[in-house]
């Protein structure tokens, strides 16, 4: 019997997801286990997003960023300096963070009473799940409830095996041991255009391939457009509507090879990396979903109903589930899902759940595209105001991007932000809260922002969708 | 259990409003004992219990609008007082709600249940910046808006709305939609009735109406003198006092034969001419002013119309006008000088065409035949409508009316 912990829920996972959910299920006071076996079978807790996505990309995104700034743009501003890129400190100051975060997840799971689970978790049956340790053990723990937070991995693509050498995933992109002189970015995605960023300021000739033939789809065009030729400007190269075909590696570096989508002749680039970075697929694989009939979908999500699968006492969130992959949609369904558990209202308002690309400049978004407004047939109004007539901006020469607001053209609701410009990651969020409570674009342009700051855009930007923009 | 029905309100009356209830829930009740009091347009009336019992509920509270056939409240035969649940006993203290008639019935309310806990009164609503502007700038009530916004916060959308709602709505009448705030010495009272149906008739005759009055002057010496002479005997035969007003009656009625068309009424592009006399006349009572009719006073001795008037009057005084009496006037007398009145300018009892004012008798001198003579003097005031009666009919009436209280044997000989 000692063999057979029992709890009252049991996570399988351990990345935002799972330790969000670890972590309100211990609030609440249910006893509660999380089940992960760290990330490459590190002792570490996190997930993908803490030890090799967002954290660490944004500890490499960070510090190219400011190098780059260093050897550009120091000078104007009166200070000389000639940059020397230290690669090893770089990459070591990234793990320093990144352990310190995920040992201040293991602090949070002492804290509220989570048990960590070392393993990998695999439902055995209803109200089971069964752990096998790193050295093959297995143990069986009880659970009135089971929640699925397994995540994603690269999506893999046929005919470009990745080696994490000379062809690499977002894994192996953060951990390069040299800045490859020319890198190709197979996918001109988030993740793709934030490595790329990384290894061009650090010195690569970076051409990103991509199959569609716009970038970041999801993005609202405008803003995906104007993201497209401030890439270009820095160097970055597009080849849009181009098919990959295949990778040959040699000593000499990969040969990638891609046709066009529409037809036409084969083109051939050679390079010395090559970055996978075509998506992400859910991780439900060896899960033991079949052991309480679930099956997931053709790509592998697992169908679920406010977070409930079709298993009693099963339930799934995050990447493993329909709707954006990120890190913070994974955490609101992990509170609703611990809330629901506990017998409490747990919800997400799926509307506003805001995507953030973390390059330079920044584009940051939440709500409907313009495109999507326009399928639905939706009436709307649009304020815009540029970086360039705000005074923040204008001081700290940091003057690209706007601000563009869409508002229902007769509730004035704002039903969309799109920022694109230095720091608006940060500046997003405002915008969330607004449409949280469903304000009207009038009721951010008549919230006092303060002087002078980039936020000052999203007043007037609010002002634009009723034609009174005061300072452009 | 036995409902307590809206009784039928009489012809052209749809609703009617709950006035007072003189007994509460839970309070033991008489078959056909007076329960709860109504309001109309035009009378006020009273709803008797159906049976012995309790009256265990009270479905339409004060204030609320009740439509013939809508249950007022239930009365739970056999009873007793003690036992019956308080259903709304303490509602009392609580601002009236005004509660829609409940149509379907409900099921028997169980011996023992709690009362409902009584609605929580709604906290402050919250406006969105946006909303609120829009409120402010329109004068909507942020209490009346509904919130669709988190956790029922107004938004600008249901702030737009309200306002579009109100747009779409008829045109309240002619008073201000949002009520102005109440100083220290100012107090709210809710018009009745039968006060609104003055306000909105009065104002109705004097848009639709060509309007206008013209004087004259009587010398009451000679009905005095009449009066005088026979009052104790008219008193003793009649049973009833002989006053002024049935010599005015006669009178109008005299002059109304000559002057048809202040007995017309306008209806659409035709005239109305009415060749029965059913006179008006107008009596002010606490609840304001009604205008019961004497039917057929032409023929009507002047005992008859004393008598009628002074049924009327009780009735008025009692609230006990049935809407019968108070339809189908073809003229209307009133008279202010009961209060002092010199000179006065009536407004139309539409649809009639014409109003005979009647004012304080006051002794004034007078020239009779190259003298100064005291009498006690009258001025009348015929307001008449000018799309009807011509200048000329007016004052010809008038005329007719001051030549026989004069010459009461005008009357008489019809002359």
């Amino acid at each position: 019997m000692a063999d057979t912990p029992s709890y009252d829920v049991v996570i399988i996972g351990g990345g935002p997801g799972g330790y969000n959910a670890a972590i309100r299920a211990g609030q609440l006071g249910l006893k509660v286990a999380c089940v992960d076996k760290g990330i490459d079978g590190g002792a570490t807790l996190g997930g993908t997003c803490l030890n090799v996505g967002c954290m660490p990309s944004k500890a490499l995104l960070h510090a190219s960023e400011l190098f780059e700034m260093a050897a550009k743009d120091f000078a104007g501003l009166g200070i000389d300096v000639a940059p020397k890129l230290n690669l090893k400190q770089m990459m070591a100051q990234k793990a320093e963070s990144v352990g310190a975060l995920t040992k201040g997840i293991e602090f949070l799971f002492k804290k509220n009473k989570v048990d960590w689970v070392r393993g990998s978790g695999a439902i055995a049956g209803a109200g089971k799940v069964e752990v096998t340790a790193a050295d093959g053990s297995k143990t069986t723990l009880e659970a009135k409830d089971i929640v699925i937070a397994t995540g994603s991995e690269p999506s893999p693509l046929p005919g470009v095996t990745v080696d994490q050498k000379q062809i690499v995933d977002s894994t192996g992109a953060l951990a390069l041991e040299a800045v490859p002189k020319r890198l190709v970015v197979i996918g001109a995605g988030i993740i793709g255009l934030e490595l790329g960023s990384v290894w061009r300021r650090l010195g690569a000739e970076v051409t990103v391939v991509e199959f569609l033939d716009r970038i970041t789809p999801g993005m609202d065009a405008e803003m995906a457009k104007t993201f497209q030729r401030s890439l270009t400007k820095q160097g970055m190269v597009f080849k849009l509507g181009a098919k990959v075909t295949g990778a040959t590696t040699s000593k000499k570096g990969v040969s990638l090879t891609f046709e066009p989508v529409a037809g036409g002749a084969a083109e051939t680039l050679e390079c010395d990396v090559v970055l996978l970075a075509i998506g992400r697929r859910p991780f439900t694989e060896s899960l033991g979903l079949e052991s309480v009939g679930i099956t997931p979908d053709k790509r592998g999500f697992i169908e679920t109903d406010h977070r409930k699968t079709s298993a009693a006492g099963v339930w799934a969130i995050g990447d493993v589930t329909h709707g954006p992959m990120l890190a913070h949609k994974a955490e609101d369904e992990a509170v609703a899902c611990i809330e629901t558990i506990a017998g409490k209202a747990g919800h997400v308002n799926y509307g506003v759940i805001p995507s953030v690309i973390y390059t330079y400049p920044e584009v940051a978004w939440v709500g409907k595209t313009e495109e999507e407004l326009k399928a639905e047939g939706r009436a709307y109004k649009a304020g815009k105001f540029p970086f360039t007539a705000n005074s923040r901006a204008k001081i700290n020469h940091e003057t690209e991007g706007f601000v563009k607001i869409l508002a229902d053209a007769a509730t004035d609701e704002v039903l969309g932000a799109h920022l694109i410009g230095p720091s608006v990651s940060e500046m997003v969020g405002e915008y969330c809260v607004a449409m949280e409570f469903r304000a009207a674009s009038e009721d951010v342009a008549r919230t006092c922002h303060p002087h002078p700051t980039r936020s000052e855009a999203l007043r007037q930007a609010a002002m634009g969708v009723e034609g009174w923009t005061m300072q452009a | 259990m036995a409902d307590i029905m809206t009784p039928a309100l009489g012809e052209s009356v749809t609703e009617a409003t709950v006035a007072k209830w003189s007994k509460k829930a839970g309070d033991a009740v008489r078959k056909d004992e007076i329960l709860v009091e109504l309001e109309t347009d035009k009378v006020s009336l009273e709803v008797a219990s159906p049976s012995d019992g309790v009256l265990s509920e009270i479905a339409a509270e004060e204030g609320a609008t009740v439509e013939p056939g809508a249950i007022l409240g239930r009365v739970t035969e056999g009873a007793a007082a003690a036992a019956a649940p308080k259903a709304n006993g303490g509602a009392k203290a609580e601002a009236p709600k005004a509660e829609a008639p409940k149509a379907e019935a409900k099921p028997e309310p169980k011996p023992e249940p709690a009362p409902a806990p009584a609605a929580k009164p709604a906290a402050e609503p919250v406006l969105a910046p946006s909303a609120q502007r829009v409120a402010a700038e329109n004068k909507l009530d942020p209490a009346s808006i509904a919130g669709t916004g988190k956790d029922g916060r107004v938004t600008k959308g249901d702030a737009l709305a309200a306002l579009e709602a109100r747009a779409k709505a008829p045109a309240p009448a002619p008073t201000p939609s949002a009520p102005r705030a109440i100083h220290e010495r100012e107090e709210r009272v809710k018009m009745t009735r039968l006060r609104q149906t003055i306000a909105r008739r009065l104002k109705e005759a004097q848009n639709a109406a060509a309007m206008l009055t013209t004087f004259n002057e009587v010398d009451m010496s000679g009905v005095m003198d009449l009066r005088n002479q026979y009052k104790d005997v008219f008193e003793k035969k009649h049973g009833v006092k002989l006053g002024f007003m049935s010599f005015f009656v006669k009178a109008v009625v005299h002059a109304l034969k000559q002057v048809p068309e202040v007995n017309a009424e306008i209806d659409g592009t035709d005239l109305i001419y009415k060749n029965h006399y059913d006179i008006s006349v107008a009596v002010g009572t606490e609840r304001g002013l009604v205008t019961p009719v004497v039917r057929d006073s032409d023929l009507l001795t002047l005992a008859g119309i004393e008598k009628e008037i002074g049924a009327l009057g009780r009735k008025a005084r009692d609230g006990q006008l049935a809407l019968e009496d108070l339809q189908g006037g073809t003229f209307t007398i009133s008279n202010g000088g009961v209060y002092g009145s010199l000179m006065s300018t009536p407004i139309l009892n539409a649809p009639q065409s014409g109003i005979l004012g009647m004012h304080k008798i006051q002794e004034r001198p007078m020239v009779v035949g190259g003298q100064i003579v005291v009498r006690p003097m009258m001025y009348l005031a015929l307001s008449y409508d000018h799309r009807v009666v011509d200048g000329q009919g007016a004052v010809t009436f008038l005329v007719h009316v001051k030549e026989a209280i004069e010459d009461p044997q005008r009357l008489l000989l019809d002359v």
